[in-house]
């Protein structure tokens, strides 16, 4: 007996060193022959994450492609359908506070009364003057609107019927310079588009990123499909593209989801990535994690898909027309998709949508976006407009019995069982602000390798090298929204994180 | 909208009456969710809130409550020798265990929430709900016969010195419910050790001693004789033989087999036997456990690592075998003490827990290990989740201080 069980131990011994052996000639051999190694699996033996792992679609390879599971839709009623209609907005503002790390008072290259062109220079931030600001329509400036300790709200035009343009000469992609390029981005106002990250300020050209990110859908509440923005654009977008890749000396990466292959998966000088799942799957912020995090001292850009489309069009036909598709949703009347161009002022936007009083007008989503009235104007990047019903009223034992269905990550709704409900929501708080209790949660809201309330402490308590340490300078207010969303202490978690970046950006 | 208006009319002012205005706004908050709208930050906030997250708990809790209120009646007529089946004098050991349950949980609520409210008051804010939860644990995990004053003392101790003087709920590191019973087990030793605590209603656990029955009894005997139900009799005699013993006092002296001559295995696990009042049933705590899990409330990793970590150790006794406790096979260790109620309600303890998830499987594991090193090798008293959890939870921000180190230091790495 024993003699015949070391026997097969001994032939099992040598099977596993023979096979061992040849696995590491292999990998050996396939290194020598400059296959990547890391990516690709070169061994004998499956590797185990493989089996388990989600079917990749056969548009994109494996690496290309995100499954993420954390995060949470938020499926609210008023979305809007059908096709895009033409808008017939007339009033346009740029907006210096959109441009986040200038000076609040701006140096006006114009006064009221003035007529200008679409892509004329309004007015530009004395530390950096080469970065102009420049009108989104051609006409007349009909107003200067002035906010808090005289800083500039907004700068408002009224639009010409028929739009002139002041055409600028296009470069040429195969042997401008990079300086020359930076310099006609900057004098054309295309230069405002581009944002820094960490921080999220306006990009400084002194710097070249290590990549540029685009993110090309949009997962946030009532947001726009990208289909529409993207039909019939397919030029613009490759031209913009190849402007980006020429201000950077790494990649230019855009990311889509699965029903966007086909605008994506043809591109030249981008690295097209697929992401697929919940909110916030199409925020740029979290895409670059799962793509190549920020680490260290590394700088990226991001800029905004239409804006892409608006650089590409300006780098081909010389005319500056920023486009937007901004959906209308929410409580209105008709929750539809309007073609408009930048800074559209909003209650033209609204017209004869608005049925009763009691409501919010957001300028964005309802996790990021800002509280507005009928006389306000989009903000530079905002693509939607939500309109909710205000929730000051009192529920009786509201917080155990609540009779209005109302959106929830928690189990101890019945919402999970019905996935595909939609609510009508208010803006009630749904409970009172209270110290940090549950635990766990949002790290469920964020699908980044971040723990985001020992962040939030560390910002409270103004611990600068525990904030760098983990990840600041990855988040911007629209990645950690989410989690506010789902705070059970209704924290004001983006206002923390603002305070937080303010205070990591005086270090520097 | 009647009685919101009156509400509205009657608010006391905040300046000049403020332990008024505190209690006023928790009874406010209490009946009606707030009218306050979002500003500056997302513009829509999920349902749930703090008050839902710890009534969930307490609902949990309540097929405790329920058994528990009955199982002291029925220790008590065990022991008179009366009414010995379960299901015997149904109402004579409910309306018992409900005259020794409400005023335990009346007095340590009023206490707690009285101490919360003031201290609100005096800083300037509204109650927080952390002693929902509290308040509805510590009756839970006293033994039947504790003095009341002996309750309030440890109420006002866990509140005042383990809450507030760290600043609230959701500040405190160790347990609240631990820390009263905690200061009950060291500053009144004698009430809470021994084998005569766990049957209510005697002077002494011996042959021929009386119940000792109050107004409240008599009261409800009037009730039952006109009901023709049989009544409380003041003159039964403890039975001979009947010592009041714990399972664990029992398994200490003589290990498995002491345990199973005085109770059966179906016993133990329904909850039939002496203990603190909510702590015997494991199908009932794990039915409020899995209503937890359910609802995403508690940690599952906590739960199931404190599980892992006690049937480790337990093994690990198993083969040591040094003592007769050491002995009781591993499977059955769960059926004796509170192993499923601290881990169900104590150990998930968000505030006082680790919160990273890495942190909880190391947390839970430790309860779950040193817990069954402290009830099997502690010579004073053979229970040890108690120490387990307090001492966990002292390290509880170590562990996580750890993770997060791990997880900076993967961040710097690359930079």
């Amino acid at each position: 007996m024993l003699q015949i069980a070391l026997l097969i131990i001994g032939i099992v011994v040598f099977i596993a060193v023979l096979t061992s052996l040849a696995d590491n000639l292999i990998q050996i051999e396939a290194k020598k022959s400059g296959i990547d190694t890391v990516n690709t699996n070169m061994s004998i033996w499956p590797s185990i994450g493989s089996m388990f792992k989600p079917v990749t679609p056969n548009f994109t390879s494996s690496t290309n492609y995100h499954k993420l599971r954390k995060g949470h839709n938020i499926k609210l009623t008023g979305e809007a359908t059908g096709d895009v209609q033409s808008s017939t907005v007339s009033r346009y503002s740029v907006r210096p506070q959109n441009f986040r790390g200038n000076a609040p008072i701006p140096k006006m290259l114009v006064e009221v009364g003035d007529e200008v062109k679409s892509g004329q220079p309004l007015f530009y931030d004395k530390l950096s003057p080469e970065i102009k600001y420049v009108a989104p329509v051609s006409g007349e400036v009909i107003e200067i609107r002035r906010g808090a300790k005289r800083s500039i709200i907004d700068v408002i035009i009224l639009a010409d019927k028929v739009q002139t343009y002041m055409i600028a000469q296009t470069p040429d992609l195969s042997n401008v310079s990079k300086e020359d390029l930076v310099a006609y981005l900057q004098s054309t106002g295309a230069w405002s588009m581009l944002v820094q990250r960490p921080f999220g300020l306006v990009a400084d050209p002194s710097i070249t990123p290590r990549d540029i990110f685009i993110s090309a859908f949009d997962t946030a509440p009532l947001a726009p499909d990208s289909r529409l923005i993207l039909d019939g654009r397919n030029e613009d977008l490759q031209a913009g593209i190849n402007v980006l890749s020429k201000l950077t000396n790494g990649k230019v990466y855009i990311s889509g989801n699965k029903d966007l292959s086909k605008y994506l998966s043809s591109l030249e000088n981008a690295d097209v990535h697929y992401f697929d799942g919940p909110h916030p799957a199409g925020n740029v912020g979290i895409q670059i994690h799962h793509i190549k995090p920020i680490k260290g001292s590394d700088i990226v850009w991001t800029i905004g898909l239409a804006d892409v489309l608006t650089l590409g069009n300006l780098a081909t036909t010389g005319k500056y027309e920023p486009k937007r598709v901004v959906s209308v949703g929410g409580k209105v009347k008709n929750p539809k998709y309007v073609e408009t161009l930048q800074g559209a002022n909003i209650g033209e936007l609204l017209s004869e949508q608005i049925e009763e009083d009691n409501l919010r007008i957001i300028a964005g989503d309802i996790l990021s976006g800002k509280a507005v009235h009928m006389d306000d104007f989009l903000n530079a990047s905002d693509d939607q407009i939500t309109v909710i019903k205000e929730g000051n009223y009192n529920e009786p034992f509201g917080w155990l019995l609540p009779l209005k269905p109302r959106p929830s990550v928690s189990k101890t709704f019945p919402n999970f069982l019905f996935p595909s409900l939609s609510f009508d929501v208010d803006s009630n708080t749904h409970g009172e602000e209270r110290a940090f209790v549950v635990t766990g949660q949002y790290e469920k809201m964020l699908p980044m390798d971040i723990y985001p309330q020992h962040l939030m402490k560390s910002i409270m308590t103004g611990d600068i090298e525990r904030m760098e340490g983990l990840g600041i300078n990855e988040l911007l207010e629209e990645d950690i929204a989410l989690a506010e969303f789902a705070c059970t202490s209704k924290q004001p978690l983006q206002s923390i994180l603002r305070d937080g970046l303010d205070m990591l950006k005086e270090q520097l | 909208m009647g009685l919101l208006d009156f509400l509205k009319k009657i608010e006391p002012d905040k300046k000049k009456s403020p332990v008024l205005h505190t209690l006023f706004d928790a009874v406010y908050t209490f009946a009606y969710s707030p009218d306050t709208v979002t500003k500056d930050g997302v513009h829509v906030r999920d349902g749930m809130d703090l008050k839902r997250t710890m009534i969930h708990v307490v609902i949990a809790m309540q097929f405790c409550y329920l058994f528990g209120t009955y199982n002291i009646g029925h220790q008590h007529f065990v022991a008179l020798g009366e009414h010995l089946g379960i299901l015997e004098g149904f109402h004579l050991k409910l309306a018992y265990g409900l005259i020794k349950l409400l005023p335990i949980f009346i007095v340590s609520n009023v206490i707690g929430l009285g101490i919360e409210i003031y201290f609100a008051a005096k800083k300037g804010h509204s109650v927080e709900e952390g002693f929902l939860v509290s308040g509805a644990l510590i009756p839970l995990i006293m033994p039947p016969d504790i003095p009341m004053w002996i309750l309030i003392i440890s109420v006002a101790f866990a509140v005042i010195i383990g809450k507030e003087a760290f600043g609230g709920t959701g500040m405190n590191i160790w347990n609240i419910a631990l820390l009263a019973r905690v200061f009950v087990f060291f500053a009144y030793p004698t009430t809470i050790s021994g084998d005569e605590v766990w049957v209510s209603g005697f002077e002494k656990i011996a042959e021929g001693y009386s119940p000792e029955y109050g107004w409240a009894h008599n009261l409800f005997n009037s009730l039952f004789g006109w009901l023709d139900l049989s009544s409380f009799n003041a003159s039964s005699t403890i039975v001979d033989g009947f010592t009041g013993a714990t399972p664990l006092s029992l398994a200490t002296n003589g290990g498995w087999e002491a345990v199973t001559q005085v109770y059966t295995e179906s016993q133990m696990w329904w909850g039939a036997i002496p203990g603190s009042i909510g702590e015997t049933s494991k199908p009932l705590i794990i039915i409020g456990a899995l209503i937890l899990l359910a609802t995403g409330i508690a940690s599952w990793r906590i739960m199931l690592s404190m599980l892992i970590g006690a049937i480790v150790m337990a093994m690990l006794l198993n083969a040591w075998g040094a003592t007769p406790f050491m002995t009781v096979p591993w499977y059955y260790q769960f059926y004796m003490g509170s192993f499923f109620f601290a881990m169900a309600f104590m150990a998930t303890d968000p505030v006082t827990a680790s919160s990273t998830n890495a942190g909880k499987w190391i947390y839970g594991f430790l309860i779950g290990f040193i817990g069954m090193i402290v009830r099997v090798m502690n010579p004073a008293y053979p229970e040890g989740w108690m120490l387990a959890i307090l001492f966990l939870n002292t390290f509880a921000p170590l562990i996580d201080h750890y993770v997060l180190e791990a997880n900076m230091k993967k961040r710097l790495q690359s930079g």
